[in-house]
């Protein structure tokens, strides 16, 4: 089989070659290597490599095989993790220069279960320092450029993740979303993306950014391959506390049964001003798609959505102080040759590892933990972050998932909204909530604009559903497969 | 008129709570192993580890509560001290900063008696709370370069913090030691000071007799040995009473004591201390405590050293010097209770493991490579030995002057008193006839001693009883011996 048909191949397709014996896990393996070489030079979504290991593991994949031992549908399938999830003898820098030296002694939960699956751990996958970003542009090693213009971000933070499946790199990537880092890089290329329930993956082994509102999530080409990848990925970890004692269904069985169609919710503040006209068009189609489908749509409103902006920056930043306070130049981050004591280790390793993102966000952290003003910024947001889980509570009350759009914008352009944080922070208005809930989101492509940039749509789910949230997202991407289109990457 | 002062002060004391594995991880707990050997990615704060909880360290807490009649928090949760220092991986500390695990509670102390062998006044020192934390790392400071080891890091670490309700030197002595004495009577910590098991602050101010406000506190570190702490309190209530009376100003601020110097040295003003942006640990849940388990737990609850010596003296008649050297030490008492129970006199039984046994194991610990290492627990002689040596000199099988001569023996081979005896043929000797020809030969060659005793002056008998003792080295039954002497002399 040529290699640029192994490439275009679902996870779930090539899965299916694998157990026809069509074809090898190395042969698929060398496929994206060569693909790798071939685009990543303008994409620049791998801060690393370690070939001969990836190629080692697809030989043990297929050697297993010969023998009967297959480990499961993933056995053999390529996958590669966003620069934040620990891989064992792996570098991991979180595309910081702070940790420029670090490589992981240990397995992310995450990464021991796909090692157990059978999967084929690949490359490093850039994003935003630390995941604080919505364009890849914060990476202390270089932006990741979306595929379907170079000219454009990716989206972020998990932008590495994204395009490399875009960009047909890799089948099935992880990423992380803490404000939707997984959704809008999703949205911005094209691709199906997945934040789980707060608690549904383990973070055990992913440098925390905002460890209440984290979760380790799926990119694929399809509905169908992310519910492969999350059902083994999820699960009860004891190694996390936040992790929840839940039994994880079979995602891609339920997928196969017949669901009936049921409410989606439409929330009024997600469809006001700030939206691009192409995006509101696309979403609209995909409305009709799901009336026409027999579900019923219903309007709603979550008064409470203005708010977790605000909310979200204050609680986010307030965790990423104390979670990033560990890269300190005293162990094994990277320490200030210009450091001539103490205090100064301190200071001059972060000031010169860290970017101007990483450091804005861990300044605006403590200031609100400060003594004096944590009632007015922490415990004030946390109080409103109860108010819009509630929001979202009694919406579920009438509805089974809501639908809005992912992103106001498709991708914008390099430097367009990096000097205003402000306005990278609005990227996100749509994805936020939905981790101050702790629920689960999904971004499935649902179009293009007329100059070819994706646009994503977002169904949001009740909380350790995401059957049904797999369910209804796969009704529409089984029969419109957006995410089937490759940009063209040729010179 | 110059003005008299009082001291007022509290206590915050730390103890190491001796678990299998630490605080937050499963990595095991100890001291004295290789620097930087009991570490793994949770103790090191590698990006991505996180914490759980450790079941046993709870349970030990509760524990203490109990034995200090705290109230057990129905629910506890964990919070973040942040700070940067380098014994501290993460840069923050999990502590338990406003819902403690118990609260309230009281520790029972006695005041030096007016001599040792008089009990004195007891009265009880009132605790405000008692929360855990996880301990910090050991830096050791060389001139130009400091080591880290983080073997201690993450260790289970409770705090017990008492109310300003010490009032002198000497309390503050007598609060360590039942604190001490009740913590390891229950297992909780070995409480060793020189291992760091057991560590110190005070807070000391004193004011105007006759005033009910406090005056500036100044908090105490460094104190390493219950001494130390006794004499770092007494000085500073010297230095803070001379400061008042010259007319300066007490600041508020942590000193340094210094052992070697004998004074204390500021470390660091009001002014300087930190902000350490308390906010509840976002990778923990708060912790219900079923209050079953408390019953549970409650079952378990050792007699307190002090119920335990009121018992002592009043059920069993012993003398307060030997309750005072018995119950500080719950295996000394479990061993003299087995002893008192095979024995038919409990006092003999007492003195002898106070004396004796006391002695034996102390001379050991002195001879051993580890010092101090000998306790109760591995001590050759059982208790059955020690009753059986008892009960051979009830039942006159052997001298007192023979057992204490054997008792060093025993101790050292942990042979039985009965095989030495049979061994070296010490049995008293009690045949009539042989005492008495050793008697009519003590007779004729102390003539003086004979007539003396004839002519009314009754010591000079000892003289003679002596002889017929020494012939029989110590053998001859004393009683024999005596009536054998005054029948002879009489006829």
């Amino acid at each position: 089989m040529d290699s640029n048909s192994l490439i275009s191949k679902t996870a779930t397709e090539l899965s299916g070659e694998l157990e026809s014996g069509n074809c090898k896990a190395v042969e698929i393996a060398q496929a994206y290597l060569e693909q790798i070489d071939r685009v990543d030079g303008k994409v620049h979504a791998f801060l690393h490599r370690d070939d001969d290991d990836f190629l080692a593991q697809a030989k043990d994949s297929d050697e297993r095989r010969e023998k009967g031992e297959t480990l499961g549908p993933l056995d053999g399938i390529p996958v590669c993790l966003k620069d934040v999830i620990s891989v064992e003898g792996q570098p991991l820098t979180a595309a910081s220069k702070i940790l420029q030296d670090y490589v992981s002694p240990y397995d992310a939960t995450v990464t021991r279960k796909l090692k157990a699956a059978g999967a084929v751990i690949g490359g490093r996958l850039n994003l935003d320092e630390f995941a604080m970003g919505s364009s890849t542009e914060n990476s202390a090693y270089g932006p990741t450029r979306n595929p379907w213009d170079l000219e454009r971000v990716p989206g972020g933070s998990s932008g590495g993740s994204s395009a490399a499946v875009a960009a047909r790199e890799a089948p099935l990537t992880l990423g992380s979303d803490t404000g939707g880092s997984i959704r809008q890089p999703a949205s911005l290329c094209g691709v199906v993306g997945m934040k789980p329930t707060y608690g549904m993956v383990s973070r055990y082994g992913l440098a925390a950014f905002a460890s209440s509102l984290d979760q380790i999530g799926p990119f694929s080409q399809t509905v169908e391959d992310t519910a492969l990848l999350l059902e083994t990925i999820s699960g009860h970890d004891p190694l996390d506390s936040t992790s929840y004692p839940t039994e994880v269904p079979s995602y891609s069985e339920f997928l196969k049964q017949k669901h009936e169609p049921c409410t989606l919710g439409l929330p009024k503040e997600f469809f006001g001003e700030g939206m691009d006209d192409e995006v509101r068009t696309a979403v609209e189609k995909a409305i009709e798609f799901y009336k026409g489908k027999g579900y019923e749509i219903v309007d709603l409103s979550l008064p409470t959505t203005d708010l977790s902006i605000p909310v979200y920056y204050v609680i986010a930043t307030a965790e990423a102080s104390s979670n990033l306070a560990r890269y300190d130049g005293i162990r094994y981050t990277s320490r200030s040759e210009r450091a001539e004591n103490a205090v100064d280790v301190y200071a001059k390793s972060r000031g010169e590892g860290f970017g101007e993102e990483v450091k804005r966000r861990c300044i605006l952290g403590a200031y609100g933990l400060s003594s004096g003003y944590y009632d007015a910024y922490y415990l004030r947001a946390q109080k409103t972050r109860t108010l819009i889980r509630q929001d979202f509570e009694r919406a579920f009350e009438k509805v089974d998932a809501i639908l809005t759009p992912t992103s106001p914008t498709p991708a914008f352009k390099f430097g367009a909204k990096s000097e205003d944080p402000i306005s990278m922070y609005l990227s996100d208005v749509y994805t936020i909530s939905t981790n101050l809930a702790g629920l689960p989101g999904l971004s499935v492509p649902c179009g293009f604009t007329e100059s070819g940039l994706p646009i994503g749509l977002q169904l949001i789910g009740k909380a350790f559903d995401e059957g049904t949230l797999l369910s209804i997202a796969h009704d529409f991407d089984r029969e419109l497969q957006f995410g089937r289109q490759a940009p063209n990457l040729e010179d | 008129m110059s003005v008299k002062y009082e001291t007022v002060m509290g206590l915050e004391v730390h103890v190491q709570l001796d678990t299998n594995s630490k605080m937050f991880t499963r990595v095991g707990t100890g001291f004295g192993k290789p620097p930087n050997t009991l570490t793994d990615p949770v103790v090191l704060g590698l990006p991505g580890a996180l914490p759980v909880m450790n079941r046993e360290a709870i349970e030990k807490s509760i524990k203490v509560g109990l034995l200090l009649g705290c109230k057990i928090a129905e629910v506890c949760k964990w919070d973040r001290k942040n700070y940067f220092y380098p014994d501290m991986p993460k840069n923050y500390q999990i502590s338990q900063f406003d819902q403690p695990i118990c609260e309230g509670g009281e520790v029972e102390i006695e005041l030096p008696g007016e001599t040792p062998t008089v009990m004195g006044e007891h009265r009880k020192v009132m605790l405000t709370r008692i929360h855990l934390e996880e301990d910090v790392g050991k830096l050791t400071h060389y001139e130009r370069d400091s080591l880290v080891d983080y073997n201690r890091a993450g260790s289970p670490l409770l705090e017990i913090v008492s109310e300003p309700d010490l009032f002198t030197p000497d309390e503050v002595f007598a609060y360590l030691t039942s604190l001490r004495n009740s913590l390891v009577s229950a297992g909780i910590s070995p409480c060793d000071m020189e291992k760091g098991q057991l560590r110190c602050d005070a807070n000391v101010s004193i004011r105007p007799v006759g005033t009910t406000t406090l005056g500036t506190k100044v908090e105490l570190k460094n104190l390493n040995t219950i001494s130390g702490v006794k004499q770092g309190v007494e000085y500073e209530i010297r230095r803070q009473t001379k400061a008042l009376e010259n007319g300066e100003e007490i600041f508020q601020e942590t000193r340094r004591w210094n052992p070697e110097e004998k004074r204390t040295t500021s470390m660091r003003s009001k002014e300087m201390a930190h902000d350490y942006r308390y906010f509840p640990d976002p990778d923990l849940m708060p912790v219900k405590i079923d209050p079953e388990w408390v019953k549970r737990i409650a079952k378990e609850i050792p007699e307190k050293p002090f119920d335990k010596q009121r018992r002592y003296m009043a059920e069993m008649n012993l003398p307060y010097t030997a309750t005072a050297a018995l119950c500080g030490d719950r295996p000394l008492c479990e061993y003299f209770e087995k002893t008192a129970d095979l024995t038919k006199d409990s006092v003999k039984a007492a003195n002898w493991v106070v004396n004796d046994l006391l002695r034996e194991l102390s001379q050991a610990g002195k001879d051993s490579d580890n010092e101090s290492e000998i306790s109760v627990e591995n001590c050759p002689l059982a208790p059955e030995s020690l009753a059986e040596l008892i009960n051979l000199i009830e039942e006159n099988v052997v001298s007192n002057n023979v057992a204490k001569e054997l008792f060093p023996e025993m101790f050292a081979t942990g042979k039985s008193a009965a095989e030495l005896v049979n061994e070296k043929g010490l049995e008293m000797k009690s045949d009539g006839d042989e005492i008495e020809s050793l008697c009519v030969k003590a007779i004729e060659d102390d003539p003086d001693a004979a007539e003396k005793y004839k002519g009314g002056k009754e010591g000079a008998i000892n003289a003679l009883k002596g002889s017929v003792m020494k012939a029989t080295r110590g053998q001859a039954n004393p009683q024999v011996v005596d009536e054998t002497l005054r029948r002879l002399l009489s006829s």
